[in-house]
């Protein structure tokens, strides 16, 4: 049997803008930089928020746990940055799993109040420099340039294609797991909790499964912020980051991973586009989240339907 | 001993506004299944609206004090009301059928507009209410010094609760409302209009939160554009504590919230005072995870 391809404007996408950076001026360069962070950071929230529909507001926590377990590494014992991108991916895994383990069977605005709660504590303890390690409010500087086979990535043209293509890798695992079994047992548990119950999955355990995952994804996007921007502090994992990133996972349209980067786009693009706006930009920006929200209430690209080819599957050859 | 005691005024305080703000998502939450993420910035706009009437206004130039300050809670409360009646109509109407995070994100977008309109009217410093008409008189009870500002704003706290208790569990509106949380459809067969009831909460909720933002400023002097969204996450935490939804639950969990944090900033950490409310919360959820007082819903099957 042939599986059915279908074709997704979505490359041409990446192609055009791998296209783009040559064109640009380092600012603009730097803009899509961010924006293609932030299509990450929606990417793994998208798999929390619109495909398992867990309210989660405090996903820079895990954000935050991956860039800081790099910048200790990078500066206190000197492993080279990208080594420790699994780790980092690793120690903001086990964090959500320690965490929200015991709260996972928490409903709807409590589990929103609790993610916003460890959100916050996240924060409140990077201030405080908890156990002397994390610089206190000025945070941590003089994290190494990322080096790939000896080549040392530094102006914002470099670092696009290393953002960039993590987000591609991002895109296919994310679209993989989508479709596996994993990913309908998401949806089903999104959709009604009961019947996923009834059909025999384990809601608490899969939950938690979409946490640790999405949890690890921002961690490891952590470790390559932190490089990118060689300084981190508290204050760039505030709840502001949370809401940003949940914005763009529901602008986008909630379980759609296109939408989740046309919503990166909007959120990250747009101040740059009122720029001219000056101090009456945010203004604008609330307003303009507001009039998109009632005029495309599920997000600019919902997710599709899945559609499977019945006759296909009735044709197929059940004999052993 | 003393020092408790002085630590426990001001949690009652404290509590009392954090009780009046929660009492606002809370009435939001149980009629719409909405967490109105603006509600701080409404909070933030009662306390700016206060300070104009006492420093550009000069209220106090004018009548007595008591008399100022019964003006200047019903001109906020009438504003903020407004605002509010505004935001649920603009914001919140339109969506009312659409999946429930889109609404979520249209609070949070109104909540930036509000913040950032209040920065553009008021500039992006403190401002700071003038003191006098309060600070110099202090009460004296039982060896306790207790500043009048603090007994005032809990029992103003105390009086407006009490009245919305009454209003809700006494009268035929209030029935309404309770009738409208439970089932918009069921309340709309015996003959409810289900928008008027949203728009009365729209109308008590914003009153309320305004009337707080006054009380924050004339019991700690300092505004400023931002301090809407601490308080309204505190506050949103008591709702949340007491059982969303619930509204002897979000005046409980108010008070509850209010004592902790100043016990916490007393005994532990001012730096860690907020952090100290989160594991609190996180704790008690984790043993009654729909609050204090929220009752356990049978789930359909």
């Amino acid at each position: 049997m042939k599986r059915p391809v279908s074709f997704n404007p979505l490359w041409v996408f990446f192609i055009v803008i791998f296209a783009l950076p040559p064109l640009l001026d380092p600012y603009w360069v730097d803009v899509l930089n961010n924006v293609g962070l932030y299509a990450i950071l929606g990417i793994s929230l998208n798999l929390i928020v619109g495909h398992t529909g867990l309210f989660n507001l405090g996903h820079a926590a895990f954000y935050a746990i991956g860039a800081y377990t790099s910048a200790i590494l990078n500066t206190k014992y000197h492993m080279p940055i990208l080594s420790i991108l699994p780790l980092s991916g690793f120690t903001a895994g086990l964090f959500a799993f320690m965490v929200m383990r015991p709260i996972i069977h928490l409903r709807g605005d409590y589990l929103c109040i609790v993610t916003i709660g460890v959100g916050e504590i996240v924060r409140i303890a990077l201030v405080n420099n908890i156990f002397g390690i994390t610089g206190g409010s000025n945070g941590i500087f003089g994290i190494a340039r990322p080096e790939l086979f000896g080549y040392v990535i530094r102006s914002p043209h470099q670092f696009f294609y290393l953002i960039w293509i993590f987000l591609i890798i991002t895109v296919v695992v994310f679209k993989r797991l989508e479709h596996s079994r994993v990913g309908r047992a998401f949806n089903c548990i999104r959709d009604d909790e009961i019947a996923a119950q009834g059909c025999g999955i384990n809601v608490a355990s899969y939950k938690l499964t979409a946490f640790v995952i999405g949890a690890t994804w921002a961690g490891m996007t952590g470790n390559i912020f932190a490089t990118k921007m060689t300084i981190i502090s508290p204050e760039s994992f505030s709840f502001w980051e949370s809401v940003i990133m949940f914005t763009i996972v529901i602008l986008g349209g909630a379980g759609s991973i296109e939408g989740t980067i046309i919503g990166a786009f909007l959120i990250i693009g747009l101040p740059e586009i009122f720029r001219d706006l000056s101090s009456a930009r945010m203004l604008v920006f609330g307003l303009a989240m507001v009039i998109m929200m009632i005029l495309r209430p599920r997000g600019l690209i919902p997710p599709k339907l899945r559609s499977y080819n019945v006759r296909s599957i009735l044709e197929r050859d059940y004999s052993v | 001993m003393e020092n408790f005691l002085q630590q426990l005024l001001n949690g009652l305080s404290l509590g009392g506004i954090y009780a009046l703000i929660a009492l606002g998502y809370t009435m939001v939450y149980g009629v719409l299944k909405l967490i109105n993420f603006a509600h701080g910035d409404l909070f933030t706009i009662g306390a700016y609206v206060g300070f104009t009437l006492l420093v550009s206004v000069g209220i106090t130039d004018s009548v007595d004090p008591m008399a100022a300050l019964i003006i200047m809670g019903a001109t906020v409360m009438l504003f903020v009301a407004t605002l509010g009646v505004g935001l649920e109509r603009a914001a919140y109407r339109p969506l009312r059928h659409s999946p429930r995070l889109s609404a979520v994100v249209s609070a949070l977008g109104a909540s930036i507009f509000f913040q950032n309109a209040v920065m553009l009217i008021y500039g992006a410093r403190f401002h700071v209410y003038p003191q006098g008409l309060f600070t110099k008189s202090t009460l004296s009870l039982f060896g306790l010094y207790l500043p009048l500002v603090k007994v005032f704003v809990l029992m103003v706290s105390l009086v407006v609760m009490t009245l919305l208790y009454f209003f809700i569990q006494k009268t035929l509106t209030g029935a309404a409302i309770r009738a409208v949380a439970i089932d918009h459809n069921a309340a709309r067969l015996v003959g409810i209009n289900v928008d008027k009831v949203v728009t009365i909460v729209f109308v008590v909720g914003p009153a309320l939160g305004g009337l707080a933002g006054l009380m924050v400023g004339l019991l700690y002097g300092q505004i400023t554009f931002t301090m809407g969204w601490l308080y309204g996450l505190k506050a949103f935490t008591a709702a949340i504590l007491g059982g969303i939804g619930n509204i002897p639950g979000a005046m409980l969990g108010g008070i509850i919230l209010g004592i902790i944090e100043s016990m916490a900033s007393a005994y532990l950490s001012i730096a860690w005072k907020d952090a100290v409310t989160f594991v609190v919360l996180i704790l008690i959820l984790t043993i009654r995870p729909t609050g204090i007082l929220g009752e356990r819903i049978a789930e359909k099957v």
